[in-house]
């Protein structure tokens, strides 16, 4: 692997003081950091820890109530429209469940980027796509339907997709969750490669053990809002924070358990 | 992205600087399909080359396979370590004729 030389390397997202709700609910606390050009950066947190909130703010599809993300220098919860559509070009996006339009082809599916944001030449589309699907192996499934693909290909088409446009910022949403490791470890290569080859920065968000220890750069560890852990994999790995351990040995942590506010929820009193 | 053309005998020199991008891969495919029109050989100088994405990496590809339907000679010359990871990604490294400079091209024949 590659990696970055973190003291010559520039900033490439921003992220300061993000605080988030939910209706009346606080979801992420003042959360802060920065990711670097060409760098991955895996989040993970259990179930609840803001993780997917945060990815959906990365990618500008939620207000914050404040704070600010700079993706390559653009403010994005201030930037206009215009700025906005602009850097969207300069985005992929891998979604959890391929978010594939069903009604498409899978060659359709990963030209739809090109048709939309590029005024490229018909052949030229065609064949970019095809490289990409050449490079996520899926090289000659261009005319099958989103419904006749495994779970394995679904994620390598939503990748080819992400990435047709040659995005300077990728983010993945769960590339490898549910697959089988064989499947789940090419999707860890492709993603390295990817870095290697392009100079992507890439977020990855994954509860995977395994595909983060490959794949990160830096791990983000996130519970209730708030960042428990920013650090290499061998700095979160042999973390003395007991809530990171838990974490990863996957220990749900002993919640103390107030017997009448338990019972005001159940009896629907609070 | 820069593009000058040169000609050496039956072989057209594009010599491609900067950065081969969307903007940029319509002309370089325009004047790669044009010199093949022209049934020349084609030898792309990629030396000065910062950059190349997949539109650019497209245009070579349909121009190569022009060429092979014309019975013309393609070769890409003085890739880059940058650029030949681009054409590694997809093993097209594997694919194209690839000499060391644009002399070693030329005196292979392209």
């Amino acid at each position: 692997m590659n990696g970055v030389d973190r003291t010559s390397s520039r900033v490439a997202i921003e992220v300061r003081d993000l605080v988030t709700h939910y209706g009346e609910r606080k979801i992420l606390k003042g959360v802060s950091f920065d990711i670097l050009e060409g760098e991955i950066l895996v989040i993970m947190g259990g179930s609840g820890s803001g993780k997917s909130t945060l990815l959906n703010h990365l990618l500008g599809l939620l207000r914050p109530t404040s704070g600010a993300i700079r993706l390559l220098g653009v403010d994005i919860t201030k930037a206009p429209p215009r700025e906005m559509q602009a850097l969207r070009r300069k985005m992929g996006v891998a979604f959890q469940g391929g978010a594939l339009f069903s009604s498409m082809s899978v060659g359709d599916n990963i030209m739809l980027p090109l048709r939309e944001h590029t005024r490229l030449d018909r052949k030229t589309m065609e064949i970019m796509a095809r490289l990409k699907m050449e490079v996520v192996d899926l090289a000659g499934f261009e005319n099958l339907m989103p419904a006749e693909l495994s779970g394995g290909m679904i994620k390598r088409a939503a990748l080819a997709r992400a990435i047709v446009m040659d995005p300077k910022l990728l983010f993945c949403d769960e590339p490898s969750a549910g697959l089988d490791p064989v499947v789940a470890s090419s999707i860890d290569d492709l993603i390295l490669r990817l870095r290697d080859a392009m100079g992507m920065t890439i977020v990855v968000v994954t509860h995977e053990l395994e595909s983060a220890f490959k794949i990160a750069d830096r791990i983000l560890v996130l519970d209730k809002g708030e960042i428990i852990g920013l650090g290499s994999v061998d700095e979160i790995r042999n973390s003395a924070s007991e809530r990171i351990q838990n974490l990863l040995h996957r220990r749900t942590e002993e919640v103390e358990l107030d017997a009448d506010a338990y019972l005001r929820r159940l009896t629907g009193e609070e | 992205m820069n593009l000058d053309i040169s000609h050496k005998g039956n072989v057209v020199v594009l010599s491609l600087s900067g950065e081969v991008d969307m903007q940029h891969a319509p002309s370089l495919r325009k004047q790669l399909l044009s010199a093949l029109e022209e049934r020349r050989d084609v030898l792309v100088d990629m030396g000065a080359v910062d950059y190349i994405d997949s539109s650019g990496i497209a245009s070579l590809v349909e121009a190569y396979q022009a060429a092979r339907r014309n019975g013309t000679r393609f070769a890409l010359a003085a890739v880059s370590d940058a650029s030949m990871r681009v054409l590694q990604l997809a093993r097209l490294d594997k694919v194209f004729t690839i000499h060391p400079s644009v002399e070693t091209g030329l005196q292979a024949g392209v």
